[in-house]
This record gives structure tokens, sequence and C-alpha cells, in this order.
């Protein structure tokens, strides 16, 4: 038996395995984290709409900024992506899903603002006035 | 990226010294853990089809939300300190929640109990605020059948509150399941399942937060 081969019998042992097999374990301090960086992350979100006195287009801007900072922050330290083992089957379904929702959610905007511009409807006002009058047909 | 101890390797060295105790238990050990990460991988499938299915309704609402039909926009509907107070609610939720997991995890029973009880009465708060935002908005007239923007906005935030009540719901089977069994592997399984679902709907709120409300109260 090489020096080796006991080193590699020590690795196997129950006690590794025990450890390596459980990817899902957390721990306390992940969700302090994340709970207290999710907190201050709303507020910021909250108070910038009340009393921020900036523009829309950069209120905007910054809203999906912090929302989407959020979604990172609640998948890691909520949903522990990437504390998974190899091969990464989580992380792949989340890419792929969020390929779906990108295409499914912009193509419908694309398409949606593409007819109503073929449509020629200048005003939301002119077509609820259409409508109004379509009402006792 | 960390590998898994190869299964393959340590069988055959376990066998080569004729370590058969350690070997029976990898084995049994190794089928086990392959069973739950399958099982809670399939839950993880299921959550990400949903949230196609929230995508739908957000993009619907996207679609719809300037269409009010003469009726009342979200800036003149929402009232923000409310919905924070909501947001702050389903947040701490999702923080006991993962408590519990932990609790869990160290079978503490009597810890468990406590985690999962006060992640209910917080989902129940929440629910509540909801039904009563909804409930206000319909005798004030303003139903579903109001106008498109209403349609969609009860559409996409009613059915993040149907996924709240059935969370809920299986929430207080679990508490049960603990009290009379304790924590089993079986259970812990499960309470880790319930914890992925419960996060992923504060995930969903993060964007109907910005999305319908905040975005709402600045008139997009």
């Amino acid at each position: 038996m090489s020096a080796n081969d006991t080193a590699k019998a020590r690795d196997v042992s129950y006690d590794v395995l025990v450890s390596a097999h459980q990817p899902e374990n957390v721990s306390l301090r992940g969700y302090v984290i994340g709970f207290i960086a999710s907190i201050i992350l709303t507020l910021s979100a909250y108070l910038l709409t009340r009393h921020g006195g900036m523009s829309k287009g950069v209120l905007v801007v910054l809203l999906s900024g912090l929302a989407f900072s959020q979604f990172i922050v609640q998948l890691i330290y909520f949903l522990h992506i990437g504390k998974e083992f190899a091969p990464r089957l989580k992380l792949m379904m989340l890419a792929f899903m969020l390929t779906v929702v990108i295409i499914l959610v912009g193509g419908s905007l694309w398409i949606m603002n593409n007819l109503s511009h073929r449509m020629n409807m200048p005003s939301v006002q002119q077509m609820t006035n259409y409508m109004k009058s379509q009402d006792n047909l | 990226m960390s590998e898994l101890p190869n299964a393959a390797d340590a069988v055959e060295v376990l066998t080569r010294h004729k370590n058969y105790s350690n070997l029976t238990r990898t084995a049994k050990l190794i089928a086990k853990h392959d069973a739950d990460t399958r099982t809670i991988f399939g839950f993880w499938v299921y959550l990400m089809t949903d949230c196609v299915l929230f995508a739908s309704l957000f993009a619907v609402f996207a679609v719809l939300h300037n269409n009010t039909y003469g009726g009342p926009t979200g800036a003149m509907l929402f009232s923000l300190p409310y919905v924070l107070a909501e947001t702050l609610i389903l947040l701490s939720s999702s923080f006991t929640c993962g408590l519990a997991v932990l609790s869990a995890q160290q079978r503490h029973k009597k810890r468990v109990l406590l985690w999962l009880g006060v992640t209910f009465l917080l989902g129940a708060s929440f629910l509540g605020l909801e039904v009563n935002e909804f409930n206000k908005f319909v005798r004030m007239g303003d139903s579903w059948r109001r106008s498109g923007f209403l349609s969609s906005y009860f559409t996409l935030v009613g059915t993040h509150g149907l996924h709240i009540t059935i969370g809920l719901l299986w929430m207080a089977v679990m508490i049960g399941f603990v009290f009379r069994r304790g924590i089993t592997d079986l259970v812990l399984k499960r309470i880790r399942m319930l914890s992925l679902f419960w996060h992923f709907l504060d995930v969903v709120w993060i964007f109907i937060f910005t999305i319908v409300y905040l975005f709402g109260a600045i008139k997009l």
C-alpha cells in the first residue's frame, strides 16, 4: 500500500463524503447579509421614488438597477446559486429561464409597440374616446 | 468550482482496502444524496417554469398599464407606504424561513417550529394586507372589470397572492409534520423545498414592487 493510496483512502472516508454530499448546507451569516442588503436596497428604491426629485428617465434606470441588484443578492444569499457542485444544473436552468423570459417580455413589448405604431394610434386618450363611442353597440 | 469526490474512485479504493463497513455506508449515502438532489433539482425546474408564467403576466402588464379607459391610474390608486410595509413583511418572512432551514439542518425541532410559525404569521399578515388592498379597490368600483390596466394588475398581483396562499398551506402542513414526526431526512428535504418556494416568491415580489408600484407612482 503506497502512501499516496493511504491518503486517498482517507480522503474518501465517510466524513469527507458526508460534508461534500450536502451542497445545500447554508450558514446564518449568508442569510443575515442577504437580509440587510435587501432591506437597504428596498428602502433606497422607496426613498428615491418619494423624495428623489430627479427626472423620470434617470429614476427608471436607478430603480431598475436597484431591483436587479436585489435579484442578484437574493439569488446568492437566499437561493444559494453558486454554492452547488458541478455540473451546475440549477445555474443552467436559471440561465435558460432568463433567456426565455427576455425573448418573451422583450418580444411581446416589441410586437405590441409595433402594432400600436402601425395602427396609427397617436394617443391613449383617442383610443379611450374611440372605445367609449363603441360602448353602445 | 468545487467537484464532488468521485464516487467511483471512493468505491474502488474502499474495496481494495477491504473497508466494507465504510463501503456500505458510502454507497447508501451517495444513493440517498443523489435521490434528494434530484428531487430538489426537479422542484427548481418547476420554479423556473413558474418564472416564465410570471414573466408572461409582467409582459401583459407592461403592454396594458397605460390602458386605463378613463379609470384610475396606478399613481392615483396605490399608497406607497402601505406597499413598502407589505414588502418589508415579506422580506422578513423570507429571512425567518431561512432561519427555519438552518435550525432544521441542526435538527433543532423547537427552533424549526418557532421560525416556521413566525414565517407563517408574517406571510399571513402580508396576504391580509394584500386582500385588504384588493377589497378597498373593488369597493371603490375599481375592480378588474374597470380597465385593461386593472385587469392585468389584478391578474399579476393576484397570481402572486395565490402562490403565497398555497405556500402558507404547505407551511401549515409542514408545521404539523415537524410537530408530530420531528426532523427526519424527509422533513429536512421538504423544508428545503418550501424555503426555495418562499424565497422565489420574494424574488418575484421585488419586480412587482419595482415595476407595478414604484414605476406606477412615477406615472410612466
